[in-house]
């Protein structure tokens, strides 16, 4: 398409050619669009993104040792804690000396209660021991490794220097290893006592059960998409509402309302009771259990199971399935080899969607579902709000947030994470 | 419905057992309520099927036969179970009545095709059935809140004097308390003092960046929209742990350093914690909107001279006005629904709403929490009106038909 007036390159109206002028207002506009998106970035990074990586890195930090008894930390480096001997003077000296400073800075309870989370009764021994260093001089009282002993019985125990040695490095596993019920031994890596070992059996209760939730999800979920998809559009919205209101109503008035509705006294087990069914005397234990989380959860979540899949049977054409009958298949026949099959994208979307809502629960376990039936989100947060072990919930939410990163991957491949829609 | 399938009666050999049928259903119930499951069957089915013969061959008119189960029934009823009880012969009167002449005047075949057989009719009305009883399932809780909050004891379940439809037994008194109890009023303030200064973060930011993501070219597209949208995907508890480790710092930062008032403080990361939930909904809503918005409209706004900011206000924002309120009611709810991150980020003084239900449920059990659960049953009858309203004045404006 040459020009026979021009040679060389076409030119834009100011005299650039037209190749730099459209790579100059793609520029323009790339700059344009980042712009308008810069203010909101920043903002998420700066509130969200921020937040939770220092999470993620207060799950391995473990400065609290070093920087407490830093003299100790380079003693204890020359002792071999497998020998089965206490440490030696020296040990003993920097220790004292490391503890006096602590505790001018009451800094030595925060040591022992980081301590206790490997060994029971750290904590209250350094309370008390604290007490007694201070009074103690550093240079005239030597030497102090009787002295010590005699303050408390653990600082003649090899075990408590083997625990301040093992856990005496800037960044540990220490958190992740008690999050799978495992610690941190100067042997590596052993399993918890017996009696310790909950939380992986609490991640196994949080996936079962909300594979379970999942499930009765597309069980119920299944017939109603299917109902809607194919009722007339003004019936089909008249129902929706029915969906929508659950779907928009706040979750502390679903959650109470399952309180009202599954309680001993409560409206089932009264309905159950005055029709005969059940016993006034063996009535329903149907709250604070598993039960309990599993219904609620289901009736709370059970819309983002129907929305999905509404929306993908909707492209379904009905012609199809009426094909395969004027072909000659039975309606089952049809129905689990046409149509079925179409709206498989459907469960997929809506199952990945109400699987990362349900193992990241914590409201409605928290009040419908007792001792047995809570979710590993109620125990990150009792580490956060009771027990204060934040480095422990934070390994924890850390494992929790990698399995819903892997399920949000695979949500975005199916579905694609421009296609979510809201409200139907 | 263009064409009825042509029907005829059906036998009284077919209508007669069904309705027995149905009447031992409803027997069974009555009768484990009275002692006996089996009786209950039995006279069920007996009573049933000689009122349906009765109703069909000796009445013949449909009206009078179906008002007088009506009233036989409701009559029934009271004498056996007072007021409840003749509530419920009402409805099983009216019920009986027409489910009798469906069957005999074959009502139920007439909507469907003429071709399916009879148990692919049998299995239409079992799916109907079906996705009745999950309807009950999904809407049973929300509606059992409604007359409880109405309760003049401190139950959480119907007093016999409700169920008598006795006046005593109903008040206002639970409103009345939440209306005058300090605490409940604080939080309902705090919660209308964080919610709408949260929406107006995240919709003006999410608006612009939408706008910005809906441009041809964006370099990134893929990452930035999965960074915006994740705080909608990560588990509100792991957001709730980050925030509460951050926040703190960045609070005692704000009060330490700067010597802020510790309560606007408190204020201020809550607000800054919700606008951050609330972003993601603004950002899918928008972005949707922005799918049907036709941009040579933009342009020719620009070719007749208006500048970005003017075709921005006059043309664009009218269009994608509906999409914006959407997803600014979605950020509302969001925050205004929210507990989790408030109960980490907040303290006492930022108590709200769904902190204060939330504590009530697990501490003090107060039927307070069931009109509050009521009033904002209403609160959310209402959000969704008007996004449904939204929603239709959106397509006619793109020209399509609602639906």
């Amino acid at each position: 398409m040459s020009d026979t007036a021009q040679d060389g390159p076409m030119l834009a109206a100011d005299g650039t050619t037209l190749k730099q002028s459209l790579a100059r207002s793609l520029r323009r506009e790339k700059m344009r669009a980042l712009l308008l998106i810069a203010p909101l970035l920043i903002f998420i990074f700066l509130s969200f993104v921020v937040p939770i990586v220092s999470m993620l890195f207060r799950s391995i930090e473990n400065s609290i040792l070093q920087d407490t008894l830093p003299e100790t930390v380079v003693a204890l480096e020359n002792w071999d804690d497998q020998s089965g001997e206490l440490p030696d003077e020296e040990v003993y000296a920097a220790f004292v000396r490391d503890m006096l400073v602590a505790v001018d800075a009451k800094t030595h309870t925060r040591l022992g209660t980081r301590l206790n989370y490997e060994e029971t009764g750290m904590s209250s021994m350094f309370r008390r021991s604290g007490r007694q260093i201070s009074r103690l001089d550093p240079v005239e009282d030597a030497p102090f490794k009787d002295k010590l002993i005699d303050i408390h019985d653990g600082w003649g125990d090899v075990n408590t220097w083997a625990v301040i040695k093992t856990h005496a490095v800037p960044y540990t596993n220490g958190y992740f290893l008690n999050a799978v019920d495992m610690q941190r031994t100067p042997e590596g890596a052993q399993a918890q006592p017996e009696s310790k070992q909950i939380l992986v059996k609490l991640f196994g209760r949080t996936l079962y059960m909300s594979l379970v939730i999942t499930g009765f999800c597309i069980l119920l979920g299944y017939p109603i998409a299917f109902l809607l998809a194919n009722l007339p559009m003004r019936s089909a919205n008249l129902l929706m509402i029915l969906v929508l209101l659950p779907f928009w109503t706040s979750l502390l008035v679903r959650t109470s309302a399952w309180k009202v509705m599954l309680q001993q006294q409560g409206v089932i087990n009264d309905t159950l009771v005055w029709l005969g069914l059940v016993d006034d005397a063996a009535r329903l234990i149907i709250i604070n259990n598993q039960i309990g989380t599993i219904v609620a959860m289901t009736h709370i979540l059970l819309p983002f199971m129907i929305l999905p899949m509404y929306s993908v049977m909707q492209t379904i054409p009905p012609t199809y399935v009426r094909a395969a009958k004027s072909l000659g298949a039975t309606n089952w026949t049809a129905f689990w080899r046409v149509y079925f099959p179409q709206s498989i994208p459907g469960i997929g979307a809506g199952s990945i969607l109400v699987f990362i809502l349900a193992i990241g629960y914590y409201i409605t376990p928290e009040i419908v579902g007792g001792t047995q039936g809570v979710f590993i989100s109620n125990r990150i947060a009792y580490h956060i709000s009771s027990s204060l072990n934040w480095g422990l919930a934070a390994a924890l939410g850390t494992i929790l947030l990698g399995a819903v990163l892997i399920l949000y991957w695979a949500y975005d491949r199916i579905v694609g994470i421009d296609n979510v829609k809201l409200g139907g | 419905m263009a064409a009825l399938t042509p029907v005829e009666r059906a036998p009284l050999s077919f209508v007669v057992p069904v309705v027995a049928l149905a009447g031992a259903i409803l027997g069974l119930f009555v009768g484990t309520a009275n002692g006996s499951g089996l009786m209950g069957i039995l006279i069920g089915a007996a009573l049933l099927a000689v009122v349906s013969w009765a109703m069909i061959v000796v009445i013949k008119n449909e009206r009078v036969a179906r008002w007088g189960l009506v009233i036989a029934f409701a009559i029934l009823g009271f004498v056996l179970g007072s007021v409840p009880g003749g509530l419920i012969g009402l409805i099983s009167g009216w019920f009986f009545g027409w489910f009798t002449f469906w069957l005999f005047e074959s009502r139920y075949r007439m909507r469907l095709l003429p071709y399916l057989t009879p148990r692919q009719v049998l299995w239409h009305y079992a799916f109907r059935v079906i996705c009745g009883a999950i309807f009950v399932f999904l809407i049973t809780p929300i509606l059992v809140v409604i007359p409880l909050s109405f309760n003049a004891q401190d139950f959480f379940t119907f007093t016999p004097e409700m169920l008598r439809f006795d006046p005593e037994g109903y008040s206002l008194k639970h409103y009345e308390d939440f209306f005058t109890n300090n605490e409940w009023q604080r939080s309902f303030k705090n919660s209308l003092l964080i919610a709408p200064i949260a929406t107006i973060i995240s919709v003006t930011l999410g608006t612009l960046a939408a706008i910005g993501l809906s441009q041809a070219h964006v370099p990134g597209k893929r990452a930035i929209m999965a960074i915006l949208i994740s705080p909608m995907i990560v588990p509100l508890i792991i957001s709730a742990t980050g925030m509460f480790f951050f926040y703190s710092n960045i609070g005692n930062f704000l009060e330490g350093t700067l010597g802020m008032n510790k309560t606007f403080v408190g204020y201020v990361k809550v607000i800054l914690a919700h606008a951050v939930l609330g972003v993601p909904f603004v950002i899918i809503t928008v972005t949707a909107t922005l799918v049907g918005f036709d941009r040579s409209l933009t342009r020719a706004a620009a070719n007749m001279g208006a500048d970005p900011v003017k075709t921005f206000f006059k043309i664009q924002m009218p269009l994608i006005l509906p999409g914006v309120i959407a997803g600014g009611l979605f950020a509302f709810i969001t925050s205004f629904d929210e507990v989790v991150v408030v109960l980490f980020v907040g303290s006492a003084s930022q108590k709200t709403l769904p902190w204060q239900m939330f504590t009530g449920l697990r501490e003090q059990i107060s039927p307070t929490i069931l009109a509050v659960a009521t009033i904002l049953v209403v609160i959310s009858i209402a959000l969704l009106t008007t996004l449904e309203l939204l929603r239709r004045r959106s397509e006619r404006l793109r020209g399509m038909s609602p639906g």
